[in-house]
């Protein structure tokens, strides 16, 4: 059902156990401290595998969030704004990642820069609940996307390298 | 940068330009007719209703004023719930709620209703114009926001509970003309909470096939009970080229749609015809899959199996009327072979929940028990950390 590469993928990412959405008062707090517990953990591996490559944070409610995300392409590194809302059927339903800076880019994507996922995404999703979480969704939804994508984007120059601001924010 | 007097002398200067405008185009200038208090069958050229009159005439529906004493709310205004609300206000219907946070684009002119010089104007103020011109005796209720973050949720399903005429009760009815799985969870979600029934609607990516799928929570399948059905196209998704687009539509796909969603809702309110549960359309074979569809006890919605239980003890209160079929007892007057019928069925066939029956030409988007994650795959620990110190940490990074 899946190939090698997703369980690898997986592999990486610790499952979450508390079926519960934002509206689920008493739950809710439970399963955001497995989102945190699962992102740090797949941060803290893909920076140990050299492969670090977005960040995350939000809200006080978890509700909404946003954060980094990071694609090399030809040993340059582009960097996105990622930022998405959990809706109010999560985790029945995945969050909806969106590049706002990407909107009108590129046809793969929906009003607003969300990110057009793949076939193959949405139902591995709803076959998981509600063991996969924010990870997941970034791991299976954003990453394939990114390296399909930007590349192409870079391509028609639609996407153009940005030398380190003057000040040196370096990461 | 201008002063704050200069912007407001401008300000001023435009409200005026703004008055002169509305007294051009408002109130009763040629065109735009007066409110009409009650429905009249007279045939003449200026009765906007005869037509619909008619239908009581001819036998076809009892009371067809009686529109006007229902509310509809309408999620998604894009090129089916535009056309769903159209039709509504020409049938002269009582109120309607329309929901989109979208603005009119001039990619959206492919489809019905909207017109170029609307591009950029909220869909539903768009929508609201147009229709109140329409039919200025139709009562109009417009939200701009997304229904599925939590901030608009609480807001949508106050609206749908008490967003009738007299904003005592629920609407009558609610119709999904959104494109987006999330957005029909979170309308599912509401209306299994309320017990409202709402009719889903669907055209799907390719633009080539659609639905509509009438939901009473606790009596017919919810959204969540089963996966997505698909109709089939007798496409080879291989051969379906999905390169570098995500959707695409045809204003005659929607229009069906469109038309077969309002046509069952008409039959639903004035109570004419029979009122499908799940009515398929596939435009490469003209294919119609019709059936209906029994909620699934193991629904991941809990409001969802809490209706399907007062449902049940609503029906078991209810004086049943079992016509008794006698079936003939076969006697074979001799077995000399010794030869019985034997099931079929192995046990490996009754290990999965049997799916509700689905029609034929129709199927899954996806199975739904699926082996992509195993018992022992890593679980996140438990943690003595609280939720802030994880925040930190994870800023930390």
């Amino acid at each position: 059902m899946v190939d090698a590469a997703t369980r690898k993928t997986l592999s990486n990412i610790p499952l979450l156990k508390t079926k519960a959405g934002p509206r689920d008062k008493d739950l809710w707090p439970s399963r955001l401290k497995e989102e945190y517990q699962s992102l740090i953990q797949y941060v803290n591996n893909n920076k140990e595998s050299d492969n670090d490559w977005f960040r995350l944070e939000s809200n006080k409610d978890g509700t909404r969030w946003f954060g980094k995300c990071w694609h090399v392409h030809e040993l340059l590194k582009y960097e996105f704004e990622i930022e998405f809302d959990i809706p109010v059927t999560y985790p029945q339903t995945a969050p909806e990642i969106a590049i706002p800076e990407l909107d009108g880019k590129t046809a793969k994507m929906y009003r607003g820069g969300k990110i057009c996922l793949t076939d193959h995404f949405k139902p591995l999703w709803a076959k998981n609940v509600p063991k996969f979480g924010i990870g997941h969704a970034m791991a299976l939804g954003l990453g394939p996307w990114l390296a399909v994508e930007i590349p192409d984007l870079i391509s028609k120059g639609l996407v153009l390298y940005k030398e380190k601001e003057e000040n040196g924010a370096s990461k | 940068m201008a002063t704050v007097d200069e912007l407001k002398e401008r300000i001023a200067q435009l409200e005026v330009e703004l008055a002169k405008e509305r007294e051009k185009t408002g109130g009763n200038v040629a065109g735009a007719r007066k409110k009409i208090d009650q429905m009249s069958s007279e045939v003449v050229d200026s009765n906007p209703y005869s037509r619909l009159m008619a239908l009581k005439r001819m036998g076809i529906v009892d009371n067809y004023e009686r529109i006007r004493d229902f509310t509809v709310a309408v999620v998604g205004v894009g090129g089916v719930g535009s056309v769903t609300a159209e039709m509504l206000t020409r049938c002269g219907i009582g109120k309607l709620l329309l929901f989109d946070y979208d603005k009119v684009e001039l990619a959206n002119m492919n489809r019905l209703f909207f017109q170029p010089y609307q591009a950029g104007m909220s869909k539903v103020q768009a929508a609201e114009k147009t229709l109140r011109d329409i039919n200025p005796d139709v009562q109009f209720e417009t939200h701009n926001y997304n229904i599925t973050t939590v901030d608009n949720f609480q807001h949508f399903m106050d609206r749908i509970s008490h967003g009738n005429l007299k904003g005592d009760g629920s609407v009558d009815l609610v119709l999904s003309c959104v494109d987006n799985f999330e957005a029909r969870m979170a309308i599912n979600t509401a209306c299994n909470e309320l017990e409202q029934n709402w009719i889903e609607s669907g055209v799907s990516e390719n633009a080539v096939s659609g639905h509509i799928q009438l939901i009473k929570p606790g009596e017919t399948a919810c959204f969540a009970c089963a996966p997505p059905l698909v109709v089939a196209e007798n496409i080879d998704e291989k051969t379906l080229k999905r390169e570098g687009v995500c959707a695409a539509s045809l204003p005659t796909t929607m229009g069906v749609v469109a038309g077969l969603l309002v046509q069952n809702t008409l039959k639903y309110l004035l109570g004419f015809g029979s009122v499908t549960h799940y009515l398929g359309y596939s435009a490469l074979q003209d294919f119609f899959p019709t059936m209906s569809m029994k909620p699934n006890p193991a629904c991941d919605d809990s409001f969802c199996g809490k209706r399907q239980e007062e449902f049940q003890r609503k029906e078991a209160l209810r004086p049943k009327t079992v016509e008794v079929v006698k079936e003939e007892e076969i006697v074979h007057e001799s077995n000399d072979w010794g030869i019985s019928l034997v099931d079929e069925s192995s046990v490996d066939d009754l290990k999965t929940q049997p799916a509700p029956e689905l029609a034929s030409g129709l199927s899954y988007a996806y199975d739904k028990p699926d082996e992509t994650t195993k018992d022992s795959d890593e679980v996140v620990a438990d943690t003595d950390q609280s939720l802030d110190e994880l925040m930190a940490q994870m800023k930390s990074l």
